[in-house]
C-alpha cells in the first residue's frame, strides 16, 4: 500500500497506487497536510506546501520519496530530507524554456514600458502620437548582467543576445564554459551591477543568495538600469528595492517573484509606476506546466518503486 | 501638452540660444539666422512639432536655414499648418500631418523638400509629390531595432498574459501558486508567420528564433529570397499563412492592397490558439471582424500598437476584451531612436534643400 498526498494537476498516471489528493486549486492547510502524510510512502507537493521536519516526522518512518512540481527546492528541508534517507524528484529543464521566456518577456515590458501604455491607452491618456512620449530603453547596444548563469540564466542570454546585446555579462561561484556560447564575460557581481544597462537575477536561492540585492548593490547601479527578478523573492530585500525606485536610483525594476507570495496588494511596491509585478508565473504555459506534472509522477513512481528517477535531486 | 521628461526640456532650452522670442499664447518658435544675416539664399524651413534635440540642434546649426518650429509634443493643428507652410523651400513633418494637394498647394512653388521623422509613408500623396519634383526623404533602418524589439515584447505580453498578471497581483486575484492559473502559449515549438517581409520582419524573425521557434513562414506580393534566406522562412500564400501560424505578426505597409488585409476570412482560417500581433498600420486590421474573432474565440489573443484611429477612443469594444492588448503607438519609442529619427530627418531635409544625395531618400 502506497499513499500519496496530491494537489491538483493535470490527470497524471498512478499506476497501482492508492492516492490521496487535496483536490482544490488552494493550497492544503497546514493541519490536514500534517494529518493527509501519516503513514505515505510518497508524497507529490507544490513549492507552496514547506517540507520540513514537522511534516516528514508526521509522515513516518514509511516515506520513500518527496516530488516537487517545481525547480527551486528552498520550501524543502533538505538536510532533515537527507538525514532520513528519502529520496527527492524535481523538474529542472522542462520548465527553463517558458521560464526564461517569461523572463525576456518581464524584462521587455519593463524596459519599453508595456503596462503604462496600456494603462494611457485605457484612461485617455493617449492623445496622438508624440517623438518624446512613453520613451524606454532598448537592449540594442546595451550590457547585461546576468546573476547566475545556470539553466534558466543561460537560457535567458541565449534569448536576449539577436537584441543587440553588445556586452554579456555574469556573475557566480565560479566560471561556466557553457557561458563561451553567448560570449559571456564572468565579472564579479560589483563590476557587473555597476556596468550593465539590464540587471537579471537568475540564481538560486540559498542563505549566501539571501538578501543579495539590497541598497549597496542597487547603489551602484546605474541610475538608467532595468532590474529583472524571476529566481525567488527573498534574493531581494524589497525596502531597499522600493527605495531605490522611488528616489531614481535606478530606472525600473520587473519582478515575477516576491516575499510574501502573493504580495499584499497594499505593498508599496505595487504603487510604483516603474515596477512591474507578476504572480509568479514564470513557468506557467499549458504545455510547461503538462510536462512538468508527468515528470513529477513519474519522479514519484520511481521513487515508490526504488528505480531511477527521470530528475532526481542530489542531496 | 509639453515633454513629460524634464531634463530633456531644459537640455532643448540650453541647445536653441536664444533668438526672438515667440509671441504670447503661440507655439511658434522662429530659429535659426539673425534678421540681419538672412539673404536670398536662405532656405525657408518649416518643423511641424517638437523634435528631439539631436535633429533640431542639426537644423539650427545649419547657417543657411531659416526655421520654424510648432514648438509643442502635440499635433500642429491642420490650419495653422497650412498658414505657415506658405512659401517654404522645406517640410519636416511626422506621421500625424496629412501630406496632401491641399497641403502642397498651400505651400507652393518652392517646396523642395519633404522630410518625414517616419519609415511609413502613408500619410504623403506620392503622386501629387512626384508631380511636383519635390523629393522626400523619410527614417527606414535606424528605428528597425527599437520596433523589432516593441514587437517581439507585444507578442511576449499577450501570449504569456502580461496584462491580466500584472493587474491580478495589484487587485488582489493572486492567491498562492496554482498549477493552471494564468497559463499563456509558448513559443517553443511553433510556427510563427510574418505578413510582409521587409526589414522588420527579418529583424523580429531574428530575436524569436532562440525561443525555439520551429518554423518560420512569411506571405508578401512576391518572394523574397534574399530576406527569406536570412532567417530560413518559407514563402506560403495568405491562406496558408493562417492555417498554419501559432503567431501571425503583421509586418507590412499600408497600401491600397493591404488595407483592410486582416479580415473575418483572414481570422476565420487561424488556428483557435493562435496569436495575431500588428505593429504595422492600424489600416491593415478591420477591427469589427478582429473583435468578433476575439470574442467568439476563433484566435486566442491579439497585440496591437497601431490602430484605426489614433488614439483609439476609450469606449472602443476591443477594450472589453481581455485578450486584447493595446499599445499607444511606441514601436520606435526609444530615447536613442527617436533621436537617431530626428537627427535622420533633419540630415534628409538639409540634403535635400542643397540639392544633394540624402542619406535617406524615398524613391518616388
Amino acid at each position: 500500500r502506497c499513499g500519496g498526498l496530491l494537489v491538483r494537476v493535470p490527470p497524471l498516471p498512478a499506476a497501482g497506487c492508492k492516492v490521496s489528493l487535496w483536490d482544490s486549486d488552494e493550497p492544503i492547510p497546514r493541519t490536514d497536510l500534517l494529518q493527509g502524510v501519516s503513514g505515505a510512502h510518497g508524497i507529490l507537493c507544490l513549492l507552496s506546501d514547506r517540507i520540513d521536519a514537522e511534516v516528514i516526522n508526521a509522515a513516518g518512518p514509511n516515506l520513500k520519496v518527496i516530488s516537487t512540481l517545481s525547480v527551486g527546492f528552498d520550501h524543502l528541508a533538505v538536510g532533515e530530507i537527507k538525514k532520513r534517507g528519502v529520496r527527492v524528484g524535481y523538474t529542472p529543464d522542462v520548465l527553463t524554456d517558458a521560464t526564461a521566456e517569461l523572463t525576456v518577456a518581464l524584462l521587455l515590458a519593463t524596459a519599453r514600458r508595456i503596462p503604462e501604455g496600456v494603462e494611457e491607452v485605457k484612461n485617455g491618456g493617449w492623445s496622438s502620437w508624440k517623438p518624446l512620449w512613453l520613451c524606454g530603453y532598448g537592449l540594442s547596444g546595451s550590457t547585461v548582467g546576468v546573476i547566475g548563469l545556470g539553466r534558466i540564466g543561460l537560457a535567458i542570454a541565449r534569448r536576449l543576445k539577436p537584441f543587440g546585446v553588445k556586452r554579456l555579462l555574469y556573475s557566480g561561484r565560479t566560471s561556466k564554459p557553457q557561458a563561451a556560447e553567448v560570449d559571456g564575460e564572468f565579472a564579479s557581481l560589483d563590476r557587473l551591477v555597476s556596468e550593465s544597462d539590464f540587471v537579471v537575477v537568475s540564481c538560486s536561492l540559498t542563505p549566501e543568495t539571501q538578501g543579495l540585492c539590497d541598497k549597496a548593490l542597487f547603489s551602484k547601479m546605474k541610475k538608467t538600469a532595468v532590474f529583472v527578478n524571476t529566481s525567488r523573492g527573498a534574493v531581494v530585500n524589497q525596502e531597499d528595492l522600493h527605495e531605490a525606485l522611488s528616489s531614481g536610483r535606478i530606472a525600473a525594476a520587473g519582478l515575477d517573484v516576491t516575499t510574501p507570495e502573493p504580495l499584499p496588494t497594499d505593498h508599496p511596491l505595487l504603487k510604483l509606476k516603474n515596477c512591474v509585478i507578476l504572480p509568479h508565473i514564470g513557468s506557467a504555459t499549458y504545455s510547461t506546466r503538462g510536462i512538468m506534472a508527468e515528470l513529477c509522477a513519474n519522479n514519484l513512481l520511481a521513487g515508490l518503486t526504488g528505480s531511477a528517477m527521470p530528475s532526481e535531486l542530489a542531496l | 501638452m509639453w515633454s513629460s521628461w524634464s531634463p530633456l526640456r531644459r537640455l532643448q532650452r540650453i541647445a536653441v540660444s536664444a533668438s526672438r522670442p515667440a509671441a504670447a499664447g503661440n507655439n511658434n518658435y522662429i530659429g535659426g539666422m539673425q534678421r540681419r544675416e538672412q539673404s536670398a539664399l536662405a532656405h525657408r524651413v518649416y518643423i511641424t512639432r517638437k523634435v528631439p534635440p539631436e535633429g533640431l540642434e542639426i537644423v539650427r546649426r545649419c547657417g543657411r536655414v531659416k526655421f520654424e518650429l510648432w514648438d509643442s509634443d502635440d499635433p500642429v493643428p491642420r490650419d495653422e499648418l497650412l498658414k505657415k507652410v506658405k512659401g517654404v523651400d522645406g517640410l519636416l513633418c511626422m506621421l500625424t500631418e496629412k501630406v496632401d494637394a491641399e497641403l502642397l498647394d498651400a505651400a507652393g512653388p518652392n517646396l523642395k523638400v519633404l522630410s518625414t521623422m517616419s519609415v511609413g509613408f502613408d500619410h504623403l500623396c506620392l503622386d501629387e509629390l512626384k508631380k511636383r519634383g519635390i523629393r522626400v526623404g523619410y527614417t527606414p533602418d535606424v528605428l528597425t531595432d527599437a520596433v523589432a524589439e516593441l514587437t517581439v515584447a507585444l507578442l511576449l505580453a499577450t501570449s504569456r498574459r502580461l496584462i491580466e498578471a500584472a493587474h491580478e497581483a495589484k487587485t488582489g486575484g493572486w492567491g498562492t501558486w496554482r498549477t493552471l492559473w494564468l497559463c499563456g502559449y509558448e513559443l517553443a515549438n511553433s510556427t510563427v508567420g510574418i505578413l510582409g517581409l521587409g526589414r522588420i520582419g527579418v529583424a523580429i524573425a531574428e530575436r524569436l528564433k532562440p525561443f525555439k521557434v520551429k518554423k518560420f513562414l512569411y506571405t508578401d506580393v512576391a518572394p523574397r529570397p534574399q530576406l527569406a534566406e536570412m532567417i530560413n522562412a518559407e514563402y506560403v500564400s495568405l491562406e496558408e499563412l493562417a492555417k498554419q501560424s501559432d503567431f501571425l505578426a503583421a509586418c507590412c505597409a499600408l497600401t491600397p492592397e493591404t488595407q483592410g488585409i486582416c479580415n473575418r476570412k483572414l481570422f476565420s482560417q487561424m488556428k483557435k490558439n493562435a496569436i495575431f500581433i500588428n505593429t504595422s498600420r492600424g489600416g491593415i486590421v478591420n477591427q469589427e471582424d478582429l473583435y468578433e474573432a476575439l470574442s467568439a474565440g476563433q484566435i486566442a489573443a491579439a497585440g496591437l500598437d497601431v490602430t484605426t484611429p489614433e488614439p483609439l477612443p476609450t469606449d472602443h469594444p476591443l477594450f472589453k476584451l481581455k485578450n486584447c492588448v493595446i499599445l499607444p503607438h511606441i514601436a520606435s519609442a526609444s530615447y536613442t531612436t527617436r533621436n537617431a529619427m530626428s537627427a535622420l530627418a533633419a540630415n534628409n531635409l538639409l540634403a535635400g534643400l542643397r540639392g544633394e544625395p540624402m542619406p535617406k531618400e524615398l524613391e518616388l
